[in-house]
């Protein structure tokens, strides 16, 4: 059937009948015509076509960066999309001035990503610390400047920012300049919105959670129909209840990152989460779709098989449980039926004696698809090594949790013998095979190193990186 | 007028793929080879063209000129017609309504191959006699009789990688039909190829092709050559069809078709006193050239020109191979080959300096290369910088403090280990074809005293409008604002060299000099008549019409009313061409540049030694800018060429199958680097004291050259393995991936 839904683009109210899975890109240069947004990859990993887009909280409209080439219009409905043409003013905004007075622009073609990226940081943030506003600007790529003259530049907005007031933020921001006054005006127009005949379809088999995968790898095949589009609940994605920690399956990275729950249970997430991907990504991708998508990568299934997560599955209202170590059957070939759903994550609780650390190496370090990663949770009292969870991305057709390795681990002493007895076990455990992200004889050595960091890194005093050289 | 910058942040600035489409616009999509090697047995396009919204199909058949696009050397069809020889070799072009259909009909062709034998590495094709041309040598002095007296000799093999160009505009070209040719809005770094492509192609003269460049949207060479195809496919079908046609390709599409830089593997040979003093160097280049000629033979021989970089060397033989493979065409990139030969020999300095025992930062500093000594290719060295820029470099960033600092970390340290390097530059400005080097600019002042400036410059994000705009504004002494740069424009600059080399602005900026100084003698004559006074005693200052230094009544307004009413020409085309450059390729000596540019980088490096991923700390440097032109603009040369050099060096990485397909055909695979990944501390010192007479305003240019200090990196990184695994053994096979770092950490 034919779906109407109601956004705002702009400053301006817009219905649109298209096929809900068409991306939102396309929608902005080709049907409205308007060119400021760029498509630089068509993947999500250059940051040219960001924008924001603007949610209705609790009578607030928040707003996040998005990849506009990875985005289903059908996830636009009700909402708020800004372009860099959105937040022009008659004169250049502080943001604006600074770039251009750094000389942070060169070509231009990725310039409105980066504007768009670092206004709509200021808009969510009151405090500016330079680390959090080039973390929101990491996931835009720059071919010219070698990003030296774009930092000068985030410095200068830095001081130029001191004026802007923490209460009434959006205000402030207006009188300064920064953006334009119709933002005041938004919450009331989404809530006057006309009704949107749209609903859930839940009769496709192509189901969307993010898209940020789905949508790189078939596009094609979503663009035209309307594919199932899975929203959470933004008041509730994360409780305690129990013991145990539920996750809705529909949370985003960045969701679940800055959880309280999540920071408090997980204080070190946060520098993980940095490495995992940028900003917009982390602002679309879910947890469920990461499981899912089975990639034998997947950095947050990574996190959650340490955690030895169990996952609860939906299918016409029938909920199983299933482990998540038990869910990956072989490559891309997972424990789900066709219409089945992940409704929600559980994992227990950390307590003090617990010890949890994440680690990644990719080509770049930053924002790319790991060569090796891994996680470990391990709970020891008095040298003893009670109770252990290890997994490892990229050595194996399948996300894995590492079976033999934790049961030579657990009820064993901490000692530096036990740890080179267990990388022994952890080679015979892994199985790496050589493609574009390193070799075969690269990863089998780099998964060893990684425990050997993990081992360091949680227990610094004891051990050092002489002893397991 | 709005600076360019204004228009990137507000995202009003138009590339090819935002200008307005005309009514009955064809979308193009590129039919290409899926074989790295074949002859092709038969093509069936009848169910591509029976495919929704298809328009009509462009191939070899529709071509009335030649099906040839090759530059330097005849070798390169516009669309293969009997074999193919690389994965993404255009074989047809499809028009259709929309590009969504276009793409989803190349789906339906069948084209049957017979495969031939793939070759990828350049050894394997050099056995195989598979050449772009014959070997070039260049030779100086008498390498074989010195061997004799050297303490040591050293030999090696040095790899270098590949680099994909990932301007962030993907290729991108516009054409629309006019009354008896066709108008093409480009992404070319090069309208006049184009438009010769085009003529060649079409069978039209060039009067009736009208090429325009707005701007692009990132080149760094790679739409020096390899945005012909594009424009000359979209030139043929909107001629042959009559209607305006677009072709944009895909990020995917774009990295498959279109070459890179080159990969080089190379051979060397070098000998020394046991003090460090280089008496000979021999080296061999086998360049991956691809499937064909594109720029390889001058990329090639820029290589030779810098193999010996910023050192004196008596004795040198240098020999250049071009080496035919099945790759898409490799191509012009920032550096143009210079890069691929200092790595080789910045690679047997590091070698040689572990076998004497002695630093390598020794060894560089004592060959430096001086005034009145001679590149080996029989350039008489003049106003060098090597020795003043690695001086200052020590003074100002206290080197052996920083290296003393090293050695106390590393004793600190068991996890992180750090390293440093220093890398001197000299880089050659000039097209090194002589005949290149011209330039002409067209001045109009308009009637309100606005300033038009057409060159062959083609803006691509470097800053050559701001330059342009710099010297008219000096020479008339108006606002800035009063000056316009117009796109590039066959018809307003005809015959141009493409904006590379570097010298955009040299050869741009001088043609733009001599017709601005045309007018402004012009204007003096106005109002020395109209003051009554000698027009030797007029001058310009700030918009104000002095009398020797006293202030007249004339504002330039009234200067430009004045000269309009008396009939005088506001308008100059003027031309320029660089003085005193030669180059004899029969002998392979002479004068090719007419200057170098210098500068040192010193370099710090720290790898974590449990997973072998590394950051790079700072890297410092003192750059001979001549006397900047624009220091910000410049700056933002030496950072971003700096950025490339150092992804180029470090993660950049293009790995292709057996098959000839490249795996890192994405972004998400093809890794260029983050804001995370570039130094952590970047300065850059401007050297003050460096005069030339070639550029505009004593400038120099700054293009290409800091891309080359990213070449450090590598040695840095292998100085910090070396400190943690004293046994590695030595490998100079660049990119220096986290991968290598710790294979080498535990080898």
């Amino acid at each position: 059937m034919t779906y109407k839904i109601n956004f705002i683009l702009n400053d301006e109210e817009k219905t649109s009948t298209l096929p809900l899975g068409n991306n939102l890109l396309d929608y902005i240069r080709d049907v409205i015509k308007i060119t400021g947004t760029k498509e630089g990859c068509r993947e999500g990993d250059c940051g040219a076509c960001t924008v924001l887009l603007g949610e209705l909280i609790d009578d607030e409209v928040h707003y996040k960066s998005i990849n506009s080439c990875l985005y289903p219009i059908g996830k636009i409905d009700g909402k708020h999309v800004v372009t860099i043409e959105g937040l022009n003013l008659n004169s250049l905004s502080p943001i604006q001035e600074s770039y251009v007075s750094e000389n942070a622009s060169q070509c231009g073609f990725c310039t409105p990503g980066f504007i768009v990226s670092t206004t709509g940081f200021l808009l969510e943030n009151v405090n500016y610390e330079l680390s959090e506003i080039k973390d929101s600007i990491a996931g835009n790529i720059c071919r010219c400047t070698g990003y030296i003259s774009i930092l000068r530049a985030l410095e200068n907005i830095k001081r130029i920012d001191q004026r802007v007031k923490d209460s009434a933020r959006l205000e402030s921001l207006i009188d300064s300049g920064y953006i334009p006054s119709y933002f005041l005006t938004i919450v009331d127009r989404l809530k006057k919105l006309p009704d949107s005949n749209y609903e859930i379809n839940k009769n496709s088999v192509k189901i969307v959670g993010g898209g940020t995968d789905l949508y790189v790898q078939s596009e094609d095949d979503l663009k035209g129909t309307d594919p199932f589009l899975v929203f959470n609940n933004p008041a509730e994605h994360i409780w305690i209840d129990d013991n145990y920690v539920f996750v809705d399956g529909c949370t985003t990275f960045e969701e679940f990152a800055n959880s309280n729950i999540i920071q408090t249970l997980i204080p070190s997430f946060n520098k993980f989460n940095k490495l995992i991907a940028s900003l917009p990504i982390r602002n679309s991708a879910t947890l469920a779709g990461n499981i899912v998508n089975a990639s034998p990568i997947g950095d947050l299934t990574i996190v959650l098989l340490a955690l030895d997560a169990i996952l609860l599955l939906e299918k016409d209202n029938l909920f199983r449980e299933l482990p998540l170590k038990k869910f990956f059957l072989d490559y891309k070939n997972i424990d789900k039926s066709e219409f089945e759903l992940v409704k929600a994550i559980k994992f227990s609780t950390l307590d003090n004696e617990s010890f949890f650390n994440f680690e990644k190496v990719s080509k770049r370090t930053n924002l790319d698809i790991a060569s090796v990663n891994s996680a470990i949770k391990i709970e020891v009292i008095d040298e003893n090594i009670n109770a252990c969870c290890l997994s490892f991305g990229g050595i194996a057709p399948i996300p894995k949790y590492m079976n033999e390795t934790v049961h030579f681990l657990t009820n064993q002493k901490l000692n530096i013998e036990i740890i080179k007895e267990t990388i022994k076990i952890i080679d015979e455990e892994i199985s790496p095979i050589s493609d574009v992200r390193g070799s075969a004889e690269y990863k089998r050595l780099l998964a060893k190193q990684m425990f050997k960091t993990h081992i360091v890194e949680l227990f610094p005093n004891k051990f050092s990186v002489d002893q397991l050289k | 007028m709005k600076r360019d910058i204004e228009n990137h942040v507000t995202g009003l600035s138009k590339y090819v793929d935002d200008f307005p489409k005309l009514d009955g616009t064809l979308y193009a999509y590129v039919l290409s080879s899926e074989k790295a090697h074949a002859k092709i047995i038969n093509i069936d396009f009848s169910e591509v063209l029976k495919s929704e919204g298809v328009v009509d199909l462009i191939s070899s058949s529709s071509i009335s000129g030649i099906n040839q696009i090759g530059g330097i050397i005849k070798d390169e069809t516009l669309f293969a017609e009997n074999e193919v020889e690389f994965i993404g070799e255009p074989i047809a072009l499809i028009l259709a309504k929309d590009k969504e259909l276009a793409k989803q009909a190349s789906k339906k062709i069948r084209i049957n191959y017979e495969e031939l034998p793939i070759i990828t590495n350049p050894r394997e094709a050099f056995e195989k006699g598979l050449l772009i041309k014959p070997p070039q040598t260049f030779s100086f002095g008498d390498v074989n009789n010195e061997w004799q007296n050297c303490d040591i000799i050293i030999e090696g093999r040095v790899e270098s990688g590949g680099q994909e160009h990932l301007y962030l505009e993907t290729q991108a070209s516009y054409a629309v039909p006019t009354e008896n040719g066709v108008k093409i809005y480009s992404s070319t770094q090069s309208p006049t190829v184009v438009q010769r492509a085009i003529s060649q192609v079409l069978n039209i003269p060039m009067h009736q092709i009208e090429v325009d460049v707005l701007r692009l949207g990132g080149a760094f060479g790679g739409k020096e050559d390899q945005a012909t195809a594009w424009a000359v496919m979209t030139a043929l079908a909107a001629f042959n069809t009559k209607t305006p046609v677009k072709l944009v390709l895909s990020r995917l599409d774009d990295t498959k078709m279109t070459g890179k830089r080159h990969p080089y593997s190379s051979d060397y040979k070098m000998g020394l006193t046991k003090n460090g003093k280089i008496l000979a160097y021999e080296v061999t280049f086998f360049q991956n050239a691809g499937a064909f000629a594109d720029l390889s033979p001058a990329v090639l021989e820029r290589t030779l020109f810098h193999a010996t970089n910023s050192y004196y060397i008596p004795n040198v033989k240098a020999t250049g191979i071009s080496c035919k493979t099945n790759l898409p065409p490799n191509t012009a990139f920032r550096g143009f080959g210079g890069p691929q030969g200092m790595f080789v020999i910045e690679s047997a300095i590091h070698k040689a300096s572990k076998v004497l025992g002695i630093n390598a930062d020794h060894i560089q500093r004592i060959n430096l290369i001086d005034d009145d000594k001679y590149y080996y290719y029989g350039q008489i060295v003049k106003n060098s910088q090597a020795v003043n820029s690695w001086t200052k470099a020590e003074m100002k960033f206290n080197y052996s403090s920083i290296k003393e600092d090293v050695i106390r970390f590393n004793n600190e340290n068991d996890r992180y280990k750090q390293g440093t390097a220093v890398m001197p530059i000299s880089f050659g400005i000039s097209f090194t074809s002589s005949f290149l080097n011209q330039a002409s600019a067209l001045v109009h002042i308009y009637y309100d005293g606005s300033v038009g400036i057409s060159t062959a410059a083609v803006e691509m994000g470097q800053g050559v409008n701001e330059k342009m705009i710099d010297i008219c504004s000096k020479i008339f002494s108006i606002n800035r604002s009063r000056i316009k740069v117009e796109t590039t424009n066959t018809t307003r600059v005809a015959n141009s060299s493409a904006t590379a080399a570097s010298s955009g602005t040299d050869l741009n900026g001088n043609a733009v000099l001599v017709a601005c100084r045309d007018i402004l003698e012009r204007l003096k004559f106005v109002a020395s008549k109209k003051l009554k006074v000698d027009p030797a005693l007029v001058s310009i200052v700030a918009e104000c019409i002095n009398v020797k230094n006293s202030q007249s009544e004339l504002m330039w307004d009234d200067l430009i009313h004045l000269a309009y009413f008396s009939r005088t020409n506001l308008s100059s085309q003027a031309f320029y061409s660089t003085p005193d450059i030669y180059f004899d390729r029969e002998k392979n000596i002479g004068n090719p540049f007419a200057y170098h540019v210098y500068g040192t980088a010193v370099i710090k490096v720290t790898v974590d030694c449990l997973l072998g991923r590394y950051e790079i700390d700072s890297v410092k440097i003192v750059h001979d800018f001549g006397k900047s032109l624009n220091p910000l603009i410049d700056l933002g040369q030496v950072e971003g060429g700096l950025a490339q050099g150092i992804g180029w060096m470090t993660l950049e990485e293009l790995v292709q199958s057996e098959s000839g397909k490249l795996l890192s055909n994405t972004l998400s695979t093809y890794k260029i680097p983050d804001i995370y990944s570039v130094p952590k501390e970047v300065v850059v010192e401007y050297l003050d004291d460096s005069e030339n007479r070639f550029g505009p305003f004593n400038s120099k240019a700054v293009g290409e050259p800091p891309l080359m200090y990213g070449i450090g990196v590598y040695f840095a990184l292998l100085n910090a393995i070396k400190s943690f695994n004293p046994d590695v053994e030595l490998f100079y096979n660049a990119p220096m991936t986290p991968e290598k770092v710790l294979l080498a950490l535990y080898s």
